[in-house]
Parts: structure tokens; sequence; C-alpha cells
């Protein structure tokens, strides 16, 4: 909301600067989003009097002018404008005055020999407007000497404020001068109050049908009004808040909306059929064209105000076009009606039309002065329009809004953190409008001003389901004892400033501060170091994505779908990170750089849970080196990183399997699975599938891993066992095996490992070959094993016997014979 | 010494001389004093030599072993400082070739929204924080409810929120860190002090916006705990993060549905040069309160027994301003050259104090 602080000072009587009242707004939470100061360049722009306009004597296209600017000195000034003359009243600068339009800073200077002291302004110039024909020419009746800003009305800076949902009160001129008088800036001017002299019976009635579309409504009408444009005064204000003056009845009621609050709509009695004016609910079928030329199809839960021939108004959001005011109008009705907020919010909201009316009605206005308020409106424009008044019709009755709120003093400094004085803490809340009702050296009691909704409202209780029931009543019991307390000390803290609370460090829970972390977060940030150690970049990358990538990766079930998305290719959740990473890839791909290595930790998500996953994508090849050939990234660099996040994560390794049955988006023979068991899935990794990688447009190879951190156990905090340090040397023994080419080659180093397991403590598979010197679809592994003597050292004879076991183990697991 | 053991002398010295490598030398060598070397010959021969000449002959001959093997040994000597000089020149590399590839081949990095967070961990960690966390799908409850936004309240309007189906209400993504507010005060029992780093989301795009961005939400429920410990609170989180030990923060009144009294929360900075702490203007950086009395009950606190506060900031808005980083939006683009030019090295470790 805008308005410009002549409008502020018909309701506060201040002599404070703007840029003082803008400090202090933002300080008592009616936040300052701008101040427009037009004026404030020009102020040193005064009106002066050309006193004779002479030919120059050296220059064709100039005037050598003497001026009086109002402090008794005459200067001559030189001038280029075609309009400049003896006698005429313009508008002058004088040397060190910046001038906006030209963005110079005058100086006295001799043009052609003849001296200029100062400078007559255009209108461009001032920057006031494209007019640079001539300077200005202002009336004879301008006063000489005078700011030009302040007679032109300039000096009238706009002030645009941020009212927060809770202050319906400050939505309004008014409102913000009683925060301002409240916090020591002024004092609030008091409402009028009007005679108003009822002529006749009002024309209309009104009558509330259904309670749910309006409580309490009030009308009046008046005969013989001529609506035309309104005063400049009026139009000024209005076009400074951002409106247009339409003409000077519904100018009054935007007046009323924005000055003070309340706001009212004003029929055309010829235009209202019948005489009747009925609050009731919208009937199924029923459409209004609203002020603002759109149709609404109406449901059964918009309240409306109809007449005979249906709905003239949505109630308390918009006005209907067919029976507004105009021009013609010559006798008008007044409406001031009170709604429920909650069912304006929602009509609003179904409608999607906001208006002030409807942003201060959901948000809650005065419960209390609609008869002021209406006598108010009804005075005005008679005052602009003329005309007579009728009787008033009442409708329904004023909402039983009164209510107290107590506060003890002492928990100002106890939650508030700054112990105002008793006196102060009640002077600001007067300040406001609250009645201390009773108060002692421990609390004050105050009734509530109809104005403000926001304080010790009816408490509404939200509490978590399945919430213990002796628990969840004592709480909401606690909460109805404090809230209007705690809305007490936030009116006395604020209308202070926060500033003036003294910060307190936190007190420490012990010297040295408790774990922050728990293992599994300690694990993910491992487990993010890991994968960046491995030459991964880490991203953070959307969680959602196009359908139709998603679906390349998993289910895409209905519930994982957006229902507002905000662009078509951000509706699904996604299946797993590596989606995400396989389109940045891409995108990278697209820039010039298809060999990238991305990770991140992020979510996969399943209709009934989000899995924490770290995940990678390795595209196109390794870096270009002389002793290491660059290469295509393969499914066991994939492997790689999976493995080296679980073993850093401490995953049980010696128990983990692979098993060739990744998910669809991998290549089926190029990618696995680690598994714990038959049941837990620790990872996957492999290249990503061709026709994964078609559709995203990912041309060189492509591999991916993920992890799936919930998935491994947390390591037992468990004291370390004594290290195994035998005193004997090991011994290795190397092995070359011809298998068949399917055979994996895990099988292998299992078996051997599993041959004799007190003397063999690692197995290493160190070559593989295959080539035409082997048997069609055979290769050859070779296995260095380890053999650990514990006893002493052994024997030739013993550590044949343990190779003949090793080379049985894997001849029978595998039926790979030992290569000659 | 009598001419032939001086000839001989003379004759191994220039052999040896002459010997061009250790194999040469050990020739010589064998040739002089092996079994049938020349001085060996002359040893045997001492026992035909007249008795009183012979005291005198073994003396000169021994004495001619020593001068022997002292030649035999200096060449020895030189051969092999010339073999090694000789081993040395050949084995020569071209040290200008670059290294090999040691895993990694290429640099990985840690993203600046996660360094951010780990600053974060660390700096309200040591005032006693603990790290919690919750689902990026919530339920209308969770994200809107507990915390005292009706489904009519204004506030809604400003969350731009994405909804998921379910039932029996729609499921959202959650707007805020808020919502784990409520979840760890269902699960924990107070004193709490925690913070929330963690996805949020707003159907909102544009330059400075992004639809998923990060929010770290602060909540500390205890007794006696007041709007001065927010703020002293905030101000040390401030001071440490950026690093700046005066830094002006200004605490503004304002509402938020879940907290009372509410305030935003000012830093000072130089709009024009964009230095922290530096200039006479000021920026907005977080929101804060005292929780509101409706937040506890509706988790099953009793408001007179406790109380607390809260605040929400977002990360990637600290996180630029911190680091001078301009755009939002590339944050999650994982652009591999924005990301090797903002991240930080995985082997860095992080501390409490940060700068750059």
């Amino acid at each position: 909301m805008k308005f410009p602080l002549s409008w502020l000072k018909a309701h506060l009587e201040t002599d404070a600067s703007v840029d003082e009242i803008a400090t202090t707004l933002s300080a008592i939470g009616i936040e300052v989003e701008g101040i427009e100061d037009r004026g404030k360049a020009l102020a040193s722009f005064r009106i002066a009097r050309v006193i004779e306009a002479v030919q120059h004597p050296n220059a064709d296209r100039l005037r050598a002018l003497r001026v009086d600017v109002g402090d008794g000195r005459e200067l001559s000034v030189v001038c280029g404008a075609p309009n400049a003359r003896t006698g005429m009243l313009g508008v002058a600068a004088l040397p060190g005055a910046f001038i906006p339009g030209t963005g110079i800073t005058l100086k006295a200077g001799e043009i052609r020999g003849v001296k200029s002291e100062a400078m007559m302004l255009s209108a461009r110039e001032m920057g006031l407007g494209d007019d640079h024909s001539g300077i200005v020419d202002l009336p004879e009746d301008a006063p000489l000497g005078e700011s030009y800003v302040t007679w032109a009305g300039l000096d009238d800076p706009i002030i645009e404020i941020k009212v927060t949902p809770n202050r319906g009160d400050a939505l309004s001129v008014h409102g913000v001068a009683r925060d301002l008088a409240a916090a020591g800036l002024g004092r609030l001017k008091p409402w009028p109050a009007p005679v108003v002299q009822a002529a006749y019976p009002s024309p209309l009635q009104w009558r509330i049908e259904d309670p749910r579309a309006c409580t309490w409504v009030l009308g009046r009408a008046i005969r013989g009004v001529r609506n035309g444009a309104s005063p400049k005064w009026l139009q000024d204000w209005l076009v400074a808040a951002g409106l247009r003056p339409i003409n000077a009845l519904v100018d009054v009621t935007n007046l009323f909306t924005y000055g003070i609050g309340r706001p009212l709509h004003v029929f055309d009695v010829a235009k209202v059929k019948g005489g009747t004016l009925a609050m009731r609910m919208a009937h199924a079928g029923e459409e209004i064209l609203a002020l603002n030329g759109k149709t609404y199809a109406l449901t059964e839960e918009d309240g409306v105000i109809a007449d005979a021939a249906g709905p003239e108004a949505l109630g308390g959001v918009i006005g209907g076009e067919h029976s507004g005011c105009d021009e013609g109008t010559t006798e008008c009705f007044i409406e001031c009606a009170l709604f429920d907020p909650v069912r304006i919010a929602r009509s609003g909201r179904r409608h999607d039309v906001r208006t002030d009316a409807r942003q201060r009605f959901e948000r809650g206005v005065d419960q209390h002065n609609l008869p002021l308020f209406l006598d108010m409106a009804t005075a005005l424009m008679i005052e602009l329009c003329g005309g007579e008044a009728s009787e008033a019709s009442v409708a329904g009755a004023e909402p039983a809004w009164r209510r107290e709120a107590t506060m003890r003093f002492e928990r100002l400094g106890s939650f508030g953190g700054l112990a105002v004085p008793a006196e102060e803490a009640v002077r600001r809340l007067e300040g406001l409008g609250f009645e201390v009702t009773a108060r002692d050296d421990a609390r004050v009691t105050v009734a509530v001003p109809p104005w403000r909704n926001d304080i010790a409202a009816s408490v509404q209780l939200d509490q978590a389901p399945g919430l213990d029931a002796a628990k969840a009543a004592k709480a909401a019991e606690g909460c109805a004892a404090v809230e209007a307390e705690c809305d007490l000390v936030e009116e006395v803290l604020r209308l202070g400033g926060l500033d003036a609370v003294p910060p307190v460090s936190m007190p420490g829970v012990s010297p040295v501060p408790p774990v922050s972390l728990t293992p599994k977060q300690s694990r993910s940030q491992l487990a993010r170091r890991v994968m960046a150690s491995r030459g991964l970049r880490e991203a953070v990358t959307y969680g959602f994505l196009e359908k139709r990538v998603a679906a390349l990766f998993g289910e895409t079930p209905e519930a994982l779908t957006l229902l507002n998305p905000i662009a078509s290719d951000l509706d699904q959740m996604r299946p797993t990170p590596v989606a995400s990473l396989a389109l940045a890839a891409a995108r990278n791909a697209a820039r010039g750089f298809g060999d990238v290595s991305l990770c991140e930790i992020g979510a996969a998500y399943r209709p009934d849970a989000q899995l924490a996953v770290a995940a990678g994508v390795r595209a196109g090849r390794t870096p270009l080196n002389w002793a290491a050939p660059a290469r295509e990234a393969d499914a066991l660099d994939a492997k790689g990183d999976a493995v080296a996040v679980l073993e850093a994560l401490g995953a049980p390794m010696a128990g983990v399997q692979v098993t060739a049955d990744a998910p669809g988006y991998y290549h089926p023979g190029r990618s696995g699975t680690l598994r714990q068991g038959p049941k837990v899935v620790l990872a996957h990794f492999g290249e990503l599938h061709p026709s994964v990688r078609a559709a995203l447009d990912i041309q060189g190879p492509a591999v991916a891993f993920e992890v799936f951190l919930d998935a491994i156990a947390e390591p037992k905090r468990r004291k370390k066992g004594q290290p195994d340090l035998p005193a004997f040397q090991p011994i290795r023994r190397d092995f070359a095996f011809l298998v068949d080419a399917g055979v994996p080659a895990e099988k292998l180093v299992r078996a051997a490992q599993g041959a004799d397991k007190a003397m063999i403590t690692d197995v290493a598979l160190f070559d593989r070959y295959a080539g035409d010197k082997l048997p069609e679809g055979k290769v050859s592994l070779a296995l260095q094993v380890t053999l650990q003597p514990r006893d002493g050292t052994p024997t030739d004879a013993e550590i044949e016997a343990v190779a003949q076991k090793v080379i049985a183990a894997v001849q029978k697991a595998t039926g790979a014979s030992l290569r000659g | 010494m009598s001419d032939d053991l001086a000839a001989l002398a003379a004759r191994i010295r220039d052999e040896a001389e002459a010997a061009g490598d250790l194999r040469a030398l050990d020739a010589v060598r064998v040739g002089a004093l092996g079994k049938s070397g020349a001085l060996t010959a002359l040893l045997k021969g001492l026992g035909a030599v007249p008795a009183e000449q012979r005291k005198a002959r073994g003396a000169a001959l021994n004495a001619l072993k020593g001068e022997i093997e002292a030649v035999l040994e200096t060449r020895r000597a030189a051969l092999e400082a010339a073999a090694l000089e000789a081993r040395l020149t050949a084995e020569r590399m071209d040290v200008t070739l670059p290294p090999r590839p040691f895993p990694p081949a290429n640099a990985g990095s840690i993203h600046p929204i996660s360094r951010t967070v780990e600053e974060l961990t660390a700096i309200f960690g040591a005032m006693g924080f603990a790290v919690a966390e919750g689902p990026d799908i919530e339920s209308d409850w969770h994200n809107f409810g507990a915390l005292n936004i009706p489904e009519h309240h204004p506030a809604r309007q400003d969350h731009d929120t994405f909804y998921l189906p379910g039932e029996p209400t729609r499921k959202v993504l959650r707007t805020h860190t808020s919502p784990v507010q409520a979840r760890t005060m269902l699960t924990q029992e107070p004193p709490i002090r925690v913070i929330i780093p963690g996805r949020t989301w707003r159907a909102d795009h544009d330059a400075t916006h992004s639809p998923m961005f990060h929010q770290v939400e602060g909540l500390v429920i205890d007794k006696g705990i007041t709007l001065g410990h927010l703020k002293g609170c905030l101000i040390d989180f401030l001071r440490a993060f950026f690093g700046v030990a005066d830094l002006p923060v200004r605490f503004r009144s304002s509402y938020f549905p879940f907290t009372e009294p509410s305030m935003e929360v000012d830093i000072g900075w130089d709009r024009k040069t964009g230095e922290i702490g530096g200039g006479t203007d000021w920026l907005e950086i977080l929101g804060s309160g005292m929780v509101h009395p409706r937040v506890l009950a509706n988790c099953g606190l009793d408001p007179r027994e406790w109380q607390g506060f809260a605040f929400g900031m977002g990360i990637e808005r600290i996180t630029m301003l911190k680091h001078g980083i301009p755009d939002l939006r590339p944050f999650y683009e994982a652009d591999t050259r924005w990301l090797q030019h903002y991240a930080t090295s995985p082997l860095s470790p992080f501390t409490l104090h940060e700068q750059g």
C-alpha cells in the first residue's frame, strides 16, 4: 500500500521528517518498501520573475534576462528559451544546484560576453516531463521567491509500505498514523463526528437471508447527487496511492478503503431492481459481471449481495458492473457491511480476485465503528456531490467483539528480553487504543480495540493427530492462558523497536558442545567427501524433472506427479538422482564438456518414502595423460566409486556380493548390484543403457552408480580387538587358471579364499588374458594367493598341499583348469 | 727392493691404470695376487732363497704386496665412481613431463551449498545445536497446520505451494524447513536446540527465485529463553559466518504465523560493492521470532512451561553473499565450470571460522 505524506498528516499531527517516519515504521513492524520523493531533488528551485528579457547582444538565438529571485538580488541570466519574456514568472536554479534533467551541477559563467548567474528551467530540466519547448511559465499568482515544489505540491513524498497479514488495521493511513503516534512520533487526529440529517426513508432495505453471507450491514441513500470528477486533493491522493480516480462517489469509497481501512460500496439506486438488497449465498449457476469487467460463475459457497434481478456484488470481494455509480447517477446507496474473513478469503481465492476490499476483509476490519463510518462517508459525499441523505437501513447486529487481555509486566523481561517499565508499557498500549480496565503492580488488563482482530483472538489449535489426550489438553490450556499476553508483549516491544532488546549469547549446555550430527548424518558427509576425493564434482540438482525422463529411470507413480507443476519439464519427483545427473552430464556435453564426473547426495522419491542416495555419473573419457592413455569410463569405475563409499561408511564388505541384476536403465551386460544378503540392496552401478543415453542425447559413454545410504547398517561402535601380527613372513604363490569366459572372476577368488581359511589371508586377481592363444571362449585369470603361517615356517610339502587345495577348490567351483 | 720386484710393481701399476673396468682390474689382480699370479709365484719361491737373504727378501715381497693392493684398491674406487657417474648419466629422464595420474585423475569438489551447511553445522554446533532433518514431501499439517497457518490464512498465498496427490488431503512439497520443528517437538523432549538444513520448494521461477532451494531452520525450546537470546544467538552466528567481528545487525518487528513476537533481521553492507559489514545499507537476511504458543500447543508442549525461538534463512542467499556469487540459477545447473570455480576441495577440513 502507498500513500502520500499529506494524507498521513491528515490523520497524524507530527513534525517528524519523512525519513524519521520511514525508520520508525520499519522498526515497529510496518516495512517501508520505498519512499518516492519527487520534490527532494528540486528543493532548492525558487519561483523567479523575469524583470526584463532582451535580445543577447552577441547571439541571435539567445536572450539576456534580468531575473528577480525573490531575495532582493537581481541576476543576469542568459537563456535560449523562445518563450522568455519580460514580466513572466518561472523557476530559477542558482549556482551549485544539481539540474536533474541534464545531470549537471550549475556554475555561474559568461556566455558571449554576458554574465549568466542563474538558470531558468524547463519542465524537462527539472525531470518533470518531456516539455522542453520553453522555460516553465507560471501563473501570475505564483509567490515570488518561494520554493517551487512546495507551491506546485511536489513536496509530498509517497510512502510505500508492506503490511503483514495479521495487521488488517494497518492497511489504512489512519492505522499507520495510530502506530506512529503510539511509537511517539506525533498525535493521532480523532475521527470527525458528522451529524447526518435523514431527509427521507431509505429507498432500499437490507435483508440478511443467510448469516453466512453477512452478519451486520448498514446502508443509506443520498438523493440529488451530482456525480462528477472529485476535487484535486482527493484525486491527487488516489493517484499517489496507485488508484485511478473514477467519479466523486466511487472515489470517496476508495478514500475510505485506503484512509481508514473501511471498504464501502455505492449502488446506483436507479439500477437496483426491487426495493431490497439481500445478503445471501449464491445459487448454483448464478453469475456476476464484476466491476473489473470479468464474469464469475458463482458457487453455493460464495456470499452475494442480490437484488430482484440476481447477484449485484460478490460480497466483500468485488462489486457488480450493473449497479455501480457513474456520472449519470442522481441517487446512490452506500453499503457498509461486515463479512466473515475466512469466507472472503476462500471466495477471493476461488475466483482469483484480488481487490482492496478483499485484502482488508480477509484480514479483519473494525468491528464496531460501522455507523460512524457510514455517517462520515455520507457527509463527505454530500459535501462533494450535494444532495440529501435518507434514513439508514440496518440488518443484522454488531458482533460480540469485545474482549480483554492481561499481561504480567514481568513477562516483558522474562519472555521479551527487555524489562520495559510498567508505566511505559501501559502508555504504549493506550496509544494503540487499548483501554486499561484493571491494573496492579504485577499486571495490567486491557480492553482490545475493535480494529485489532489479531490481539487476544479466539485460540484456534490444530493439534498433532495422535497426541496423547492429557498432554494435548494441558498444552491447549496453556496456550489459552498465555497467547493474549504474548500478543501484548509483542505490541509493547515493537513500539520501542526491537533493537532496544539487549542481545544475550546462548548459555552453553556443556563446556564442550555435544555431538551435533547423528551417525547417519556424519556418514552422509563422509560419503560426500569420499566421492569428491575420487574426482567427482558434487552437484545439487532439482528433485523433480520431466515425467518422460523420470520414466527412463523407473516408476512414475501418480502419487509423485505434481498437481501444479511450474513447468512441464519439472512435473515428476525423480526416482533416482542418477536421472538428474545424467541430464546434467548431457547439458555439460552440449556446452562442449563431454568428459564430466558428477555426484550428488540427494533423494530418490518413492510414493511412501524418500531414500537418501549417494549417486554419481561419469561421462566421456578419462583425462589425457602421457603415462595413462585416456580411456572411456566403464562400469568398473562406477563400481569403484560405489565400493569406496560403502567401505568408507563401514559396510561389511566381506559379505557384500555382486549380482548382475541392476535396474533397467543400466546396460544389462555391464552393470551390477551390490548386495548384503539376498534382500538388502546396497548399491547399483554400471554403464547407462544405450537407449537411455540416446534418449538423453548423451553421445559418449556414461556410467553411473547409486549407493543407498539408509541400507547400510550402522557400524557397531565397539572397541577394536587386538591386531593380527604373525611372527612369520607371508608366502605368496601365483596361479593361472583357464576358465570359461562366462564365469564371474569373483567366483574364482572366493573359491581360492575358501580353500584353506586358516592359511590363506588374501587372494588378488592380478591378470586377465583373453586372446587367440587361448581356446575359443576361454580366458586366463591369474591369482596371487597369500599364505600366512602362524606356528613356524612351513615346509615345501606343506605349501604344496595348500596350493593343491586352491587348485582343487577353484576347479570344483568354476570348472577352471590350471594353465600349464 | 731388487730390480725384479721394482719392475713387477711398475708393470702392475701400468696394467691397473690400463684396466678400463672392474672386470679388467680383477684380471690384473688375479695376474698379480691370484693362485698363479706373479707375486704369488715369487712368494712360493721364497723357500729357495738362501737363508741369510730370506728375511730381507720376505720383507721386500710383503711390502710389494701391500703396494700392489693399494694400487688395485685406488684404481677400483676410481672405476666404481666412473661407473656410477656413467649410470647416472644414462639414467636421466625428462622431469618436465607431467606426473602420472594418481587417482583421482581429475579433481572432485564439494558444492558451495554443502560447504555452507557444514559451516552452519560447525558454528551452531558450537552453540549446542544438533542437526535435524525431515522429508521433502510433507503433509499439509506439518507444513501449515502445525505452524498456525490454517487453510484460509492469507500467509498461504505467499507460499506458492507445490502439491502432490494424497489422501485424505493433498501432500505438499515443503515450502520451508519449518515442518521439522513440529517433527522435532513431537519426537524429542525439551530442552531442544536444533538446526534444520534442507531442500525447500516453491512455485516461483525467475532470476532470483528457484523452484527448489535450501533453507536452514533453527529451533530452541527451553525454560527462560527470551527474545534476548534469539538476538544474541543470531548476532553471534552472523558475525562468525561472515567473519566480521563487528558486523552491524538490525532487528525489525515483523509477522510470521508461527512466531510471536516476530522479527526480520538485517545486516549492514555496502549495496554498491557488496561488502558485508561495510557501507551504510541494510540487507534483509532472515526471519525469526519467539515460537508462537499455538505451535507449541499443536505439538503437545505447554506454553506456560516451555518457550523458545525459531529462525529461518536461505542457504543460497547467505552463500551468495559470503562468496560474492552473483546469480542463483547456476547453483542447480551442475555446470562443471561453475562447480570448479565456486567449489571447495574435499580435503579442506571445515572449522568454526571459515574465511572466503
